[in-house]
């Protein structure tokens, strides 16, 4: 099970940020006292051509996860239920990033266009 | 409820029913003609109209995004003036102007405030719907409606009368629904209700709201899913006129005695329904830009004559 889980980590960083995959995984055991502070996890999701890229996007708890607007229309993030995480408007470049503590699965959506959805799996 | 197959003739016959009469292009602006279903017939005898008749006309702008500087456009100022300027030009002048949403680009207050000070420019009275750009604010689109909402309609629908034709002003873009598109809404729903309750069926209404009441391409989310409860309400009513903006072109649909239009936007294209990747702007040369973007003007002319849409662009 641990493995696993070590494995789904080492997945959503190589595909988020390859570049620091490596860096932002230190395999030391959890609570030890003597271990360095471990790199948050950081995910990334595009927002393109009125779609949320990766539509389902699988991270471990407390990842920061940071959408970034490259249409040409401001976009929005916000969660199905309105509440657990909402983005102030998201003119062209613009982010909004949000860091996820709990476990579970997290639909969003733009509130502009409302066809447009996605999702963040947390494990 | 009356049976308008039923009522003395007033008006010959062809005017009893909502039939498409002519449709006819003039230069490179689209003129929609129709008899307005009872509308034509609307007369002395009709004593529930609450108001005579007159020949009157509105317009119809749509879509300024004031605010919008990408391409195709560098700025959606110049071409909201230049469309406030022809409707203030109009030799027929209108009674009144009808913005049907998406004022503003993010709902920024500077936006809204462009926006009067340009639509002032026409010396018109304005009646405004939000967008789903007009909701932007931290308070669910309070800004938008403080500014150009009807005071005794703080939740943003209202409805009025002129000359005998009764408006009804609806918003569809206000706690839309994940993976939904437009929605009016229960408590809507049962304003209009009890707004049509005892109207005249052969008073014509016209229908504004910003997302289209008809389904016009789901995927990009054109449409309003409890637009059918809505319609259902005007069911009795001789003659519809339903308004709608969004989509930035002109699209037309006549079903029974229901006529859709959307209308061109002042500020850029978008695609036709489902042609290319999404429904973000067209990005036309800047020779054409002007070819693809227009107002509206609606006449409705006491007697026989038919109701009149026009379609302008901004480049004739």
């Amino acid at each position: 099970m641990r493995l696993m889980s070590l494995a789904v980590v080492i997945a959503a960083l190589t595909l988020a940020a390859p570049a620091h995959a490596a860096y932002g995984y230190r395999a030391k055991p959890a609570g030890h006292p003597a271990a360095p502070p471990v790199a948050p996890a950081a995910a990334k999701v595009t927002i393109g051509n009125f779609t949320f890229g990766p539509q389902t996007l699988t991270v471990k708890v407390g990842t920061t996860v940071t959408w970034t607007n490259d249409d040409d229309i401001p976009h929005t993030v916000v969660a199905d239920d309105r509440t657990a995480f909402k983005s102030k408007v998201l003119d062209t470049g613009q982010s909004f990033s949000f860091t996820f503590a709990k476990p579970g699965a997290f639909g969003y959506f733009c509130s502009l266009h409302p066809h447009m959805t996605g999702k963040v799996v947390v494990q | 409820m009356e049976d308008d197959n039923h009522r003395p003739a007033s008006g010959g016959g062809i005017a009893r029913r909502g039939l498409l009469k002519c449709m006819a292009w003039g230069g490179t602006g689209l003129v929609w003609s129709m008899t307005a279903g009872r509308a034509t017939a609307l007369g002395l005898d009709d004593v529930a109209a609450p108001v005579p008749a007159r020949s009157f006309s509105f317009v119809q702008v749509s879509d300024s995004h004031i605010g919008f500087t990408k391409p195709p456009n560098p700025d959606s100022r110049v071409t909201f003036r230049e469309a406030v300027a022809k409707i203030a030009a109009m030799p027929q002048k209108p009674d009144f102007i009808v913005h049907t949403g998406d004022v503003s680009q993010l709902s920024r207050p500077e936006e809204f405030d462009d926006a009067d000070q340009i639509l002032r420019e026409a010396k018109l009275p304005v009646f405004f719907i939000p967008g789903e750009h007009d909701m932007l604010d931290d308070e669910n689109g309070k800004a938008f409606f403080d500014r150009f909402g009807k005071a005794a309609q703080p939740s943003g629908w209202y409805s009025f009368d002129h000359h005998g034709v009764h408006f009804v002003a609806l918003v569809n873009v206000a706690n839309l629904k994940a993976g939904g598109q437009g929605s009016l809404g229960p408590d809507q729903l049962a304003w209009l209700k009890r707004d049509l309750a005892g109207r005249s069926s052969s008073q014509p209404l016209v229908v504004l709201a910003h997302i289209p009441l008809w389904s016009i391409y789901p995927d990009w989310g054109w449409g309003t899913d409890d637009a059918a409860q809505a319609l259902a309400e005007t069911a009795r009513f001789g003659s519809v006129t339903v308004l709608n903006g969004h989509i930035h072109q002109v699209l037309q649909k006549v079903e029974g005695r229901v006529s859709f239009h959307t209308a061109a936007s002042t500020a850029f294209p978008q695609p036709a329904p489902g042609e290319g990747p999404s429904p973000g702007p067209l990005k036309v040369p800047a020779d054409r830009l002007r070819a693809a973007l227009g107002i509206r003007q609606v006449r409705f002319t006491r007697g026989d004559q038919p109701l009149a849409i026009v379609d302008q662009t901004l480049s004739v």
